[in-house]
C-alpha cells in the first residue's frame, strides 16, 4: 500500500476493482465502512461477479475477467478527453512534459524493439531525449509530439467507451457512471483510494493493470495524499515481509537485485543497480545502492565481507535464467533439480496446473516440507483416489515432513499491508515435536556446515565464511534477527542505527534490510510500540509499531501538497512547508529542510524524482498499458488488434514448450473460468480448523442462472468443471450474481471457482482446483494467470 | 443462562412476582444489515464464545452453512439474492436468531416453570436445567428461533450472551464483527444509532430505510437497520408483522385463566362436598366395617 488501512477512512470515493476486500480483508474492510460513515464516501465494486463487497457498495459494474486494462484504459481516455485531471499537480509531479525517444513506437498492439523469438523486448527506445548533461528534456507546453502526455492521449484514445464495453461486457452507461464518479476525485479536495488484490496480479498482464490505475491515481493527483494511493491489500498477515525479505528468488532484501551471470563483477553489478540522476536536483534515491548492498553483505558475512574481497560478492550465486516459481517448477519438471526445502508452502495446491506440479515433485530426489499442518504437497506420492490418483510405487522422492510452529506459538514480527512492522509475542508452545521455522532451519545449516568443514564441497566458502554471531548457535532469537535486519554500527560502540541515512558503503555498517533500518532503534524494538494516539485525526497513529521506510505512512506524501509546499486539502494535512521545514502528521517523504524553491520532486526512489505515467524499461510488456487477451480467451481475436494474432495475448509473456501445447479453446472449453477465496477460509489451511470446516465446509462452483438453464444444472446438485489440463467436481452454486456478459457480440459466461479445498484437512474432501489453471504468468512478475482461463462444466 | 447478576422480570410458569427494587436498562443488538458484508465472524465467535460446534455439513447451492440454526448454531447468515424494482441486483445478507422480544412468545407458552426467564434488561434466556422438552417455545415462537436438542431433548437458542453481558461485557457477535454492523448498548442508544443510520441510506437512496421493531411482539432486544424496512420478507422471509402465535395467546389469554378457573371450581366443589356431605373416604371406610 503507498497508504494504510486505516487511511481508507479518509476517502471520498473507494474503488474496489481486482479485489474483494470484503471478502479476503474484512477486518480491514472496516475502514471503508468508516468513509461511508463519517466522510459520505462512495464505494464502487467492479468485478466478474457480484461479490460481498458488491453487496454493501453504492454502485457496481461487472466486467469479463482479464479485460481490466481495456476499461481503466476507458478511465485514461475518459479523464483526458473530459479534462478531468489535476494538471496543477501532473504538470510538476509526473513524467507527462517528458520528451520520449522518436524512435519508441507503437503499432498493431506492439511496441519498438520486440524480438519475436525470445518473445521479449529490447527497451532501448523506451527512453526520454536527453539533452548534454545526460538529463530527460522536457516540454512545458506538452504540446510536442513525443511528450509523455501526448503519447498518452494517443495510446488511450482507441479506448473509446464502445470499445470498453465490447471487450470487458460493462454496459456502456454503467462503465460510464463510473467514469463520472472517478473524475469527481481530480479536484484537489477529494480523493480515490483504489484497493486491490489477487483480482489484478493473477493475470498474464497482471502488472500493467496495477499500473493503468497508478496512472489514473496520478492524472487524478490522488497519490501522496491521505485518502488517496493505490493499495495493494496482501492476503496474508506476513506476505508483505516476506516480499520485503526477498519473496522473489531473483531479489535480495529491500527490492535489490540479486546478480546473474551477466554480473561478473562488484563494480559492473553496482554500477548496473546505481542510477544516474535524470533530472537536476534530485534526490535519486536509488544511488544509494552501493550503501544498502555492502551493509547487507557485511550482515550476512560480517567481518568475512572486506572491501578486497568486493564485501564476498563472489559467494553470492550468480543465477542463470528465471527463478520464479513457475521456472523452478519447469525445471524440476526437466528433471533438472535433486532438492526441494519447501517451508510454510503448499505448491501441489498453490502453483497453477496442478499435474505438472505432481509430475515436477516425482522427479525428485529428496523434498523436504517444514509446515504446521499435513499438506497435500507433503503427501504429493500418496494415492487419494480421483483426488490424488497417483502410483506411489512409481514415485521415489523422499519425503521429510518437519513439524513447524504457527504463528502464535512463535515471537516475531509481521509486517502489514500498511507496511507497519508490529511485533508479537508468544501465546503458546508449539504440539508434539514441532519447532520453530528459524530453528528448523539454523539446525540445518550448522549440521551442513560441520559437514563441508570436514570434507569440503565444491565451494564451500559461502556457507563456512556465513556470520552465524547468535548466542545460542542452533536457535537465534526473534530480536536477535531483528537487530541484524534493522542494522547497526560497526565502530565505535556498535550502537543500533537509527536508519538507513546513517548506512555506508565502506563496511562500517551492517544492516540486513535497509527498508527496515530504524525498526530496532537505539530506542529499543519500535516494532513492539503500541500507541494507537492519533492527534491527526488520520488514522496515522505514527508510534504505533514501525513502518517502513522511516516510519513513513503515506508514501510520496511530498505530493500532497502544491509546488509551494501548501497542501491541497488542509482539512486532510499530510505534511506542509511551514517556511524553514517540512512538518505535519507523518515523516516527511523527504529532505525536512528542502525548500520548496529547490524543486526536488516528491517521488524519490526515481531518478527525475517524478511519477511515470511513461514506465520507461521498468515493464517488460510495454511502457504503457496495452489490452491483450488472457492466454485462454473465448474470443478468437483481441478486439483492439483483430489482424495481428501475435498481439492477441501479451507479446511478452515467456511460455515454455510443454504450456503451449496445455492451452485451451473456446470450441471445448467455452466459459471463462476464474479461481477466489473466500471469507470462510485461508487458502488450503483453514480446511484443516474445524470451525472454518463447519462455515464453509464443501467444495462449490458458482454459475449463473441463465447457464443453469442451458445446461440443466440445479442449485446445489453435482457438475463436473473441465479444463484442457484436468477436471474437478463439486456443488454448483446457481446464483443471480453472475450474469452472462455481452462480449464483442457473443455471449460470454463465466463460472466462479473458489479454491479452499483439497484432500487433508477436516473439511469435505475436494479437488484442488489448480487442476485447471494453466501454467502461464505475468510477463514482468511471473504470477500465474489464475483469474481467466477457459473452461467447460457439465452435470456430473 | 446465568441468573446471578440479572435481574428476572419474569419466568415461564410461575406466578411468583420477581423482586423489584432494582432497576436495569433495557439492553438491544443493533444489527444494521447494510453493512454486513456475511463474513460469519459472529458465528464464528458464538460456536466459540459458547463452545458449541455444529457438524460440518455439506453445500446446499447456497452460501448459508450450516443450513440451518440448531442446537448447535444460535446464529446463521441466511444469504438472499434479490432483484428489487428497478431490476438493481442486491444480496441481503440478514444475521437470524433470536429477537429476544419483549413480549416473548416462547416464554408464554413454556409450560415447566422457570425454564426460560426474561431479565429485566430484557434479554430472554433458556434455563436448560428446567427444560422439559416438550417443545411449545417452539411453537410458540414467531420467529422459528428455538432448536430441540437430539442428544439431551432440551432446547437451545441465542443467549444473546447474556453471561457476558452479566460481567459488563458485549455479546460475542458484536465483539467480533468486523465492520461494526453488530452494535450493542441501551435500547435508547440503539435506536438513536439506527435513525442516523437510516437517514444515511435514505441520502444513498434507499427510501423505504427504516428500523425493524415489531410491534406485534412488543418490540425487540435484537434490532434491524433494513434498507427495505416496508419489505422486511425479502431478508430470508423476516417476518412482516410477527404476532405471538393463536395458540399462545389462548393459551395464556383464554385456556390458562380458564383452567385457573376450573381448578378454583374444583377446589370449591371439593370444599363444599366436604361440608356437605363430609370426608368420603372415612365414611365409605366406616361403611365397609
Amino acid at each position: 500500500m503507498t497508504n494504510h488501512w486505516v487511511d481508507i477512512k479518509n476517502a471520498d470515493l473507494i474503488l474496489i476493482m481486482g479485489g474483494n476486500a470484503a471478502e479476503a480483508h474484512p477486518c480491514g474492510f472496516k475502514w471503508v465502512t468508516e468513509a461511508k460513515a463519517h466522510r459520505k464516501a462512495k464505494l464502487v465494486v467492479v468485478d466478474p461477479r457480484f461479490t460481498r463487497s458488491a453487496a454493501v457498495a453504492d454502485y457496481y459494474a461487472p466486467l469479463r475477467s482479464g479485460t481490466d486494462i481495456a476499461f481503466l484504459g476507458g478511465v485514461i481516455n475518459y479523464l483526458v478527453t473530459h479534462d478531468k485531471i489535476l494538471h496543477e499537480y501532473v504538470k510538476p509531479y509526473t513524467n507527462a512534459t517528458y520528451l520520449v525517444n522518436p524512435k519508441f513506437s507503437f503499432a498493431d498492439g506492439m511496441f519498438s524493439g520486440y524480438d519475436a523469438e525470445h518473445r521479449r523486448y529490447d527497451t532501448e527506445t523506451w527512453s526520454y531525449q536527453l539533452d548534454a548533461d545526460g538529463y530527460a528534456k522536457i516540454d512545458e507546453t506538452m504540446q510536442d509530439p513525443n511528450c509523455v502526455f501526448q503519447l498518452m492521449k494517443k495510446h488511450f484514445s482507441r479506448y473509446t467507451p464502445e470499445m470498453v464495453s465490447r471487450i470487458t461486457g460493462t454496459p456502456e452507461k454503467q462503465f460510464l457512471t463510473i467514469c463520472e464518479m472517478i473524475a469527481t476525485t481530480a479536484v484537489p479536495d477529494r480523493t480515490m483510494t483504489s484497493l486491490y488484490a489477487l483480482g489484478w496480479t493473477q493475470h498474464s498482464v497482471g502488472s500493467e493493470n496495477i499500473r493503468s490505475m497508478a496512472m489514473i491515481q496520478l492524472l487524478l493527483g490522488n497519490i501522496g495524499v491521505a485518502g488517496g494511493g493505490i493499495n495493494a491489500l496482501r492476503g496474508h498477515s506476513n506476505v508483505q515481509g516476506i516480499t520485503d525479505m526477498c519473496l522473489f528468488g531473483e531479489k535480495l532484501p529491500g527490492y535489490m537485485t540479486l546478480p546473474t551471470e551477466k554480473d561478473p563483477t562488484y563494480g559492473d553489478y553496482v554500477k548496473k543497480w546505481t542510477p544516474k540522476p535524470l533530472r537536476p536536483n534530485q534526490v535519486n534515491y536509488w544511488s544509494n545502492y552501493p550503501k544498502f548492498f555492502v551493509s547487507l553483505m557485511k550482515a550476512w558475512y560480517g567481518k568475512a565481507a572486506t572491501k578486497e574481497n568486493d564485501f564476498g560478492f563472489d559467494w553470492l550465486p550468480k543465477i542463470e535464467g528465471p527463478s520464479d516459481a513457475l521456472a523452478i517448477f519447469e525445471r524440476m519438471y526437466q528433471g533438472q533439480i535433486t532438492g526441494f526445502f519447501c517451508q510454510g508452502y503448499n505448491p501441489l495446491a498453490a502453483v497453477a496446473n496442478k499435474k505438472k506440479v505432481g509430475i515436477a515433485l516425482a522427479r525428485l530426489k529428496y523434498l523436504v516440507v517444514i509446515d504446521p499442518l499435513a499438506t497435500e504437497t507433503s503427501e504429493f506420492w500418496k494415492n487419494h483416489g480421483v483426488l490424488n490418483d497417483v502410483d506411489p510405487a512409481a514415485i521415489q522422492t523422499e519425503v521429510f515432513r518437519l513439524p513447524s510452529t504457527l504463528f502464535a506459538e512463535e515471537e516475531g514480527s509481521y509486517t502489514t499491508s500498511s507496511r507497519v512492522i508490529q511485533w508479537h509475542w508468544k501465546a503458546a508452545d508449539g504440539p508434539g515435536e514441532s519447532k520453530g521455522d528459524v530453528e528448523i532451519v539454523a539446525g540445518i545449516f550448522i549440521k551442513l556446515r560441520k559437514m563441508y568443514a570436514k570434507d569440503g564441497g565444491a565451494y564451500s566458502e559461502p556457507v563456512l565464511q556465513l556470520s552465524w554471531p547468535y548466542h545460542i548457535a542452533d536457535q537465534p532469537s526473534s530480536e536477535e534477527l531483528a537487530r541484524e535486519i534493522s542494522g547497526r554500527s560497526l565502530v565505535g560502540d556498535g550502537e543500533q542505527l537509527a536508519g538507513f541515512a546513517q548506512l555506508r558503503d565502506d563496511g562500517s555498517t551492517t544492516c540486513g534490510n535497509w527498508l527496515y533500518s530504524g525498526m530496532w532503534s537505539p530506542a529499543g524494538n519500535l516494532a513492539a510500540r503500541r500507541d494507537n494516539s492519533d492527534p491527526s485525526g488520520l488514522g496515522q497513529t505514527l508510534n504505533w509499531g514501525f513502518a517502513w521506510p522511516a516510519n513513513r505512512r503515506i508514501l510520496y506524501n511530498r505530493a500532497s501538497c502544491d509546488l509551494a509546499g501548501r497542501p491541497w486539502d488542509s482539512s486532510r494535512l499530510v505534511i506542509e512547508w511551514n517556511g524553514s521545514k517540512w512538518v505535519g502528521n507523518d515523516i516527511p517523504d523527504m529532505r525536512p529542510d528542502a525548500k520548496p524553491e529547490e524543486m526536488i520532486m516528491p517521488f524519490i526512489m526515481q531518478p527525475e524524482g517524478v511519477g511515470r505515467l511513461f514506465a520507461l524499461g521498468q515493464m517488460a510488456d510495454g511502457p504503457f498499458p496495452e489490452h491483450y487477451e488472457p492466454f485462454e480467451s473465448p474470443l478468437t481475436k483481441n478486439p483492439m488488434h483483430p489482424d495481428n494474432p501475435e498481439t492477441k495475448s501479451n507479446p511478452a509473456v515467456r511460455i515454455f514448450m510443454g504450456d503451449l501445447d496445455a492451452f485451451g479453446k473456446p470450441d471445448k472449453f467455452p466459459y471463462v473460468g476464474t479461481t477466489y477465496r473466500l471469507t470462510e477460509h485461508y487458502h488450503y489451511w483453514t480446511k484443516h480448523s474445524k470451525i472454518n470446516a463447519i462455515l464453509q465446509p464443501e467444495q462449490f462452483v458458482e454459475i449463473g442462472e441463465e447457464l443453469a438453464r442451458e445446461k440443466g444444472i440445479k442449485s446445489g446438485s453435482q457438475v463436473t468443471v473441465s479444463s484442457n489440463r484436468g477436471f474437478i467436481k463439486a456443488v454448483a452454486v446457481v446464483t443471480k450474481r453472475i450474469k452472462a456478459l455481452d462480449v464483442d457480440g457473443r455471449k460470454v459466461h463465466t463460472i466462479g471457482i473458489p479454491i479452499h479445498w483439497g484432500f487433508m484437512g477436516l473439511a469435505k474432501n475436494g479437488y484442488l482446483t489448480n487442476t485447471l489453471t494453466p501454467s502461464v504468468g505475468d510477463a514482468t512478475t511471473q504470477t500465474p494467470e489464475f483469474k481467466a482461463f477457459l473452461v467447460n462444466i457439465e452435470k456430473a | 443462562m446465568v441468573q446471578q447478576s440479572l435481574n428476572i422480570e419474569r419466568r415461564s410458569a410461575t406466578t411468583t412476582p420477581s423482586p423489584g427494587v432494582r432497576h436495569s436498562v433495557e439492553v438491544a443488538k443493533l444489527i444494521d444489515i447494510s453493512k454486513c458484508i456475511g463474513c460469519k465472524a459472529c458465528q464464528a465467535a458464538c460456536m466459540e464464545w459458547n463452545d458449541i460446534r455444529d457438524e460440518i455439513g455439506t453445500c446446499k447451492g447456497v452460501y448459508d452453512n450450516p443450513a440451518d440454526l440448531s442446537a448447535g448454531s444460535w446464529t446463521v447468515m441466511r444469504f438472499s439474492e434479490v432483484e428489487t424494482d428497478n431490476g438493481k441486483l442486491e444480496w441481503l445478507i440478514r444475521k437470524d436468531g433470536c429477537m429476544h422480544c419483549a413480549d416473548p412468545g416462547c416464554l408464554k407458552a413454556c409450560p415447566a416453570p422457570g425454564a426460560i426467564v426474561q431479565h429485566e434488561n430484557g434479554i430472554v434466556d433458556f434455563q436448560q436445567e428446567n427444560c422439559t422438552g416438550c417443545g411449545y417455545c417452539i411453537t410458540g415462537c414467531p420467529f422459528n428461533i428455538p432448536r430441540l436438542s437430539p442428544k439431551d431433548h432440551k432446547v437451545y437458542k441465542c443467549t444473546l450472551c447474556s453471561d457476558r453481558i452479566a460481567t459488563g461485557l458485549e455479546p460475542a457477535c458484536a465483539k467480533t464483527c468486523p465492520t461494526g454492523a453488530i452494535m450493542f448498548g441501551s435500547k435508547k442508544e440503539m435506536i438513536t444509532q439506527a435513525e442516523g443510520r437510516i437517514a444515511d441510506l435514505k441520502e444513498r437512496g434507499y427510501q423505504n430505510a427504516g428500523l425493524y421493531d415489531p410491534k406485534g411482539v412488543g418490540g425487540t432486544h435484537v434490532m434491524y437497520v433494513l434498507q427495505h424496512a416496508d419489505k422486511p420478507e425479502l431478508y430470508s422471509g423476516l417476518a412482516k408483522d410477527p404476532q405471538l402465535s393463536p395458540l399462545v395467546i389462548f393459551w395464556k389469554g383464554i385456556a390458562k385463566p380458564l383452567m385457573s378457573y376450573g381448578l378454583g371450581v374444583a377446589v370449591l366443589t371439593g370444599i363444599m362436598h366436604y361440608v356437605t356431605v363430609g370426608p368420603n373416604e372415612a365414611e365409605e371406610d366406616e361403611t365397609e366395617k
